[in-house]
Order: structure tokens, then sequence, then C-alpha cells
């Protein structure tokens, strides 16, 4: 019994959202840690690259996680907690890039690329209706006479 | 221009695939550092065990000066040690030391008593309050810094005779004529 109980608890401890903040580093004030987690999500994690510093073990993570619970407490705005990061480590250290001068391509491109391959459909299928749907030309006058003649002449036309 | 028209996707297919190959030569490892040509970022650091004097960025101006990130942890901060202690003893520049995250205060002055102290300065920085502000990722790095104390270069990685004779000793001689 007591060997299933450590099982289940083992494995709801696996279960649990992968989030690297230990009770060690949290703020006693809830609003101020639940601050600190939102802006800990957005943050990148400069050693692993690909997960924010909330996820990350690694030291530098756990440093800066401490360092944006520093500021909080000592009444920084959000704002300002990451603007701070971000004059150490320029934009790449959030996740989500800035909308800005140099990732319009990256904010914009896809949309660019997919209204333009709209238009392109939306073309090729307008000319394709407008190819079979076209009323024919009605003959010219020249073009009369010589159906007429290849009709009923004997074929030379 | 109706060939023109057809020859576009070609031309939009050849622009983005030019763009995306540049993208693929860089080392998405190395980060460019957003702190060049900006003064050093306020930080003051105590003495490690066994040194009076600690680091603070008050000591930086007056002077081109190497700040070097590294800790005992670091592997590859061995690899670049004998060639600090190289710069040490011809004089070349001073050099300042940022002890990092070391695990107990024991490990930085061991290690330095171990392979040489090649530091005019250190700072103990096992919370990495200095390591951020300077916007470090990984030791070792260093930065050079000007008479006023601006940073103006940050090398990633080991400090070795190449980068010496290829970058950090030129600059070092021309910041010293500004």
């Amino acid at each position: 019994m007591r060997r299933l109980a450590a099982l289940v608890l083992l494995l709801l401890a696996w279960a649990m959202p992968a989030a690297a903040v230990d009770p060690g580093e949290m703020l006693a004030d809830p609003a101020l840690e639940a601050r600190a987690r939102d802006i800990s999500k957005d943050l990148r994690c400069l050693v692993c690259q690909n997960q924010s510093i909330d996820d990350s073990d690694a030291q530098l993570a756990r440093d800066l996680r401490v360092l944006v619970r520093q500021r909080l407490a000592a009444g920084s705005t959000n704002e300002e907690v990451v603007d701070y990061v971000v004059s150490r480590y320029g934009d790449f250290v959030l996740l989500k890039p800035p909308f800005k001068l140099s990732t319009y391509a990256l904010w914009i491109g896809p949309a660019v690329i997919f209204a333009g391959g709209l238009l392109a459909v939306f073309a090729f299928y307008r000319r394709r209706a407008g190819l079979s749907e076209a009323a024919p030309v009605p003959l010219s006058a020249e073009e009369s006479r010589r159906l007429e003649r290849l009709l009923d002449g004997d074929g030379r036309a | 221009m109706k060939r023109l028209l057809f020859l576009l996707p070609l031309f939009a297919f050849v622009v983005l695939a030019g763009y995306l190959a540049l993208g693929l030569t860089k080392d998405p490892h190395v980060l460019p550092s957003v702190l060049i040509d900006q003064e050093v970022p306020p930080f003051d650091l105590p003495p490690i065990r066994g040194r009076e004097a600690g680091f603070r960025r008050d000591d930086l101006p007056g002077q081109v000066s190497l700040v070097n990130i590294f800790g005992s942890w670091c592997v590859a901060c061995r690899i670049e040690h004998p060639f600090l202690m190289r710069i040490k003893e011809e004089g070349r520049v001073p050099l300042h030391g940022i002890d990092w995250r070391e695990e107990s205060p024991e490990a930085g002055p061991a290690w330095l008593a171990r392979f040489g102290d090649p530091y005019t300065l250190i700072g103990d920085d096992p919370r990495s309050v200095a390591a951020i502000a300077f916007g470090v990722t990984g030791a070792p790095e260093t930065f050079v810094v000007d008479k006023r104390g601006f940073i103006r270069y940050k090398h990633i990685g080991p400090l070795t005779p190449e980068a010496w004779e290829r970058t950090i000793g030129p600059m070092i001689e021309e910041l010293r004529r500004q």
C-alpha cells in the first residue's frame, strides 16, 4: 500500500507541468510571483535557446528568474523588467519577436505570400472561366463567303 | 510584360531562397552583443577570497582594458588560461576577471592558485549579477573596454593567440590612440 502511494506520488510529480521554478526562488506575494511567471514564460533561455527561462533548468535561466523577481520586488513594472533584459541580451531574448522594422518580413511575410497565392488562384480561375464562357465572335463577311464556298463547292477554297 | 509577370514567382523564389540560405550560414549560438559601443553597465562585485579589492564599473575608465568572464567549472576557460597568463606576463593590457558562478567561495581562488592568476582586479559573481549585466550567455567571454569605459568588442569562447593577432591586439592599439 505504502509502495503504491509512493508510486502514485511519483507519477503525479512526473505529470506536473514542466516548470523549473523551485519553491526557494518564489516570491511571498502571490500577485508578484504570478507576474514573474508571466514574464519568465516570454523570456528565452540563452543557454538552451528554445525554452523559456520558466521551463529551463539551466543555471543562467535560474539566475535570470531570480533577477526578474528581485526587480519586481524592487517595484519595477513588467515592461521595465523585460526592457532591462532586452537591453542586455537584445530582442533575441524575447520568445515572441517584437513588431519593428527589422522583423516586418517575419510578421507580414506569410500574409503577403498567402495573399499573393490567393490572387494568383483567383486570376487563374477567372481567366479559365473567361475562356470557356466567352460568346463566339460572329464570322466576318469574308469568313462567311469562304465558308459558303467550302460547304457547297468542291472543297477547293 | 506578360512574360515578366510569368517570371515573377521564380524571382520571388530566388530572393526567398537566398535570404533563407544566408540564415543557414549563421551560427545560432553566436549572439551579437547589444552592448557594443555602450557604457559598461553598472556592477559592483565583492573580492574573491584572499584578495582585498573587488571589481566594479568605476574601476574601468582611464585606460583600455579587458574584462574576462571565467569560472573554475568552465572547461574552455582552462584552455584559454595559458594565453591569459602570457598577456599578464608580457604586460600587454590590464586584464580584469569576473569569477562567475562558483559553487563554493574556495573554488575560484583554488583554481587561480593552481594555474596562475592573470587578473589585475577580480570580482566574485556567484549569482550572475554582473554576468547578466554584461549580457553573458556562457564562459569564457572577453570584453574590450575603451578609455571612457565603453564596451567596444565582445569575444566569445577562449581567447586565442589567433584572435589576438587578428582582432583584439590591433583593436587595443587603435583604442589607445583615440
